[in-house]
């Protein structure tokens, strides 16, 4: 029980600190980690007239080995905001528990949750503190989107390595296959899409991340494998089910693949 | 005057004792209980942001009465305490009953070692999975726990307040005849507690993992009014609606906890 000259605040991480804990592991960098990591790779935000949509594929890889199928990516941060990950896998994933719990514990023990451009401010922390670690190679570059209780709108963040914080207006992708997730979704997005318009476009995007992409998962259909798709809305975060992902990617394939037959060349 | 150089630990004991529960009688009493969907806390506090029942984690919640300062820090350890233990093991190793230990440890110790004991009692309530697996620890201002798994009063009047809880008391109620009767136990036969005057959360079962929830005034009104006919067997809990209002005197309350104080 700490006294009131040292109590550590709404702040988990300084909870942790107080008690022996260092949360983000010290590591002085010394050239890239002598073997493979696992890496998590597309992720897909997307502003939509109810909110925001998120999306990440499955696939974790380890060198040119695929380490994991059914990675999720895609995590709620507390009711009204979500985080989405690419790079290192494990220190990605230990950076959204303790992001998680550092929401959590603010809004236990100030009675109220942090605003959504403090939470994203947390996060951009928590990146600045891997610093050491992505220097060697670990880097985490997560993806932040909230409902804005206060302004009513969905709200993209976007970071760098370094916890350099961006918001984006309309959408952002990030990972290996960002940058081809990203173009679709430019090519596609419009201003307040449905719902439905919107998880379509995320599912093609990373279709299309995944078809340029090694290391980014597309749809396993044998496995029953689907991207993790979630919508955070002022009803809060909700994950889309798997069989309304895997109608919105029989709708894609059904586009693509009529591409396909009208492109074949009859005489050759 | 001589100076008392030496005052017998009974004594000593005994003055601190009376200190602390004079002054938590003082303050307005607190009312859990079970339902058929987990646990309601009901609090007689007019203020809506100042609050005595608050959550610490997933299926566990605390509430205080006495001193704001000092349950207000007992929970925000509680909080840390819980937190911490969830991110070194899991979820699911954090329990009432070991955050329980940890207060009572701590509120026997500055009981005893301190000059000023705590002036508080508290209660963490655990929402179990299913119905009769609800916890509710009562731990008061010395550190002695009382276990209890269907209902218990924390503060003033406790004993007056319990026995007209306890003449209706039913384990399978919902939430809005538990309501009703925790706060016609809480205001005695001649005076009614409004919406505004209590403060109200429930540990639910089908709230998912964080399982407390605060009820909001709009709703407390609306599960109080709710059959106004038909609860007529809480109107006529008889005879001890007399002591309950002679038990305002702060001196006389804590009388169920008469072997706290040794």
């Amino acid at each position: 029980m700490f006294s009131p000259q040292e109590d550590p605040g709404p702040s988990f991480t300084d909870v942790l600190r107080k008690v022996g804990h260092e949360p983000f592991a010290v590591s002085q960098p010394s050239g890239p980690a002598p073997f493979e990591i696992r890496h998590g790779t597309t992720i897909v935000a997307i502003r939509y007239a109810d909110g925001v949509l998120m999306a990440g594929d499955r696939r974790a890889t380890a060198g040119s080995s695929i380490a994991h199928r059914t990675m999720d990516k895609v995590h709620p941060a507390d009711r009204h905001s979500g985080v989405a990950i690419a790079g290192a896998a494990g220190p990605a994933m230990e950076m959204v528990k303790l992001f998680q719990l550092q929401l959590e514990h603010y809004e236990k023990v100030e009675g109220s949750a942090l605003s959504l451009e403090g939470k994203a401010n947390q996060l951009s922390g928590m990146v600045r503190a891997n610093l050491g670690m992505a220097m060697q190679g670990f880097v985490v570059v997560p993806l932040f989107a909230g409902y804005d209780l206060r302004r009513g709108v969905g709200r993209i963040y976007t970071y760098d390595p370094t916890g350099g914080r961006y918001e984006e207006t309309d959408f952002h992708a990030d990972g290996s296959g960002g940058r081809d997730a990203r173009t679709t979704v430019k090519l596609g997005w419009k201003a307040n899409m449905d719902r439905s318009a919107a998880i379509e476009l995320a599912v093609r995007a990373l279709w299309q991340a995944a078809d340029e992409d090694s290391a980014t998962g597309g749809p396993d259909a044998i496995r029953k494998i689907y991207p993790t798709v979630a919508t955070i809305t002022a009803a809060g975060f909700e994950r889309v089910a798997e069989s309304e992902v895997a109608e919105a990617f029989g709708t894609v394939v059904a586009t693509l693949s009529e591409a396909e037959i009208q492109s074949e060349v009859p005489d050759r | 005057m001589s100076m008392p150089f030496y005052v017998a630990p009974e004594q000593f004991m005994k003055d601190k004792a009376d200190f602390a529960r004079k002054n938590i009688a003082r303050g307005r009493p607190l009312v859990a209980t079970v339902y058929a969907e987990g646990i309601v806390i009901c609090a007689e506090n007019t203020s809506r942001s100042l609050h005595k029942v608050s959550e610490i984690y997933d299926q566990i919640a605390f509430a205080g009465v006495g001193r704001y300062n000092e349950f207000d820090q007992l929970r925000r350890s509680g909080v840390q305490y819980a937190d911490i233990k969830g991110y070194q093991y899991s979820r699911e190793d954090v329990d009432a009953r070991s955050l329980a230990n940890l207060y009572a440890q701590y509120m026997g110790n500055v009981f005893t070692h301190e000059m000023k004991p705590l002036e508080v009692e508290i209660l963490v309530a655990e929402v179990g999975a299913a119905p009769g697996q609800d916890q509710l620890f009562h731990i008061l201002y010395d550190g002695s726990v009382v276990d209890e798994d269907r209902m218990t009063v924390l503060g003033g009047e406790a004993e007056s307040i319990a026995r007209r809880l306890e003449a209706t008391f039913d384990p399978g109620w919902d939430l809005g005849a538990a309501l009703r009767a925790a706060s016609k136990a809480l205001s005695g036969d001649d005076r009614a507690l409004g919406a505004g005057e209590l403060e109200v959360a429930v540990l639910a079962r089908s709230n998912g993992r964080r399982a407390f929830r605060r009820v909001e005034t709009a709703e407390i009104e609306a599960l109080l009014a709710e059959p106004a006919g038909q609860p007529s067997s809480d109107q006529d809990s008889p005879g001890d609606a007399g002591d309950g209002v002679t038990g305002a005197e702060p001196g006389n309350e804590a009388a169920g906890t008469p072997e706290a104080g040794e």
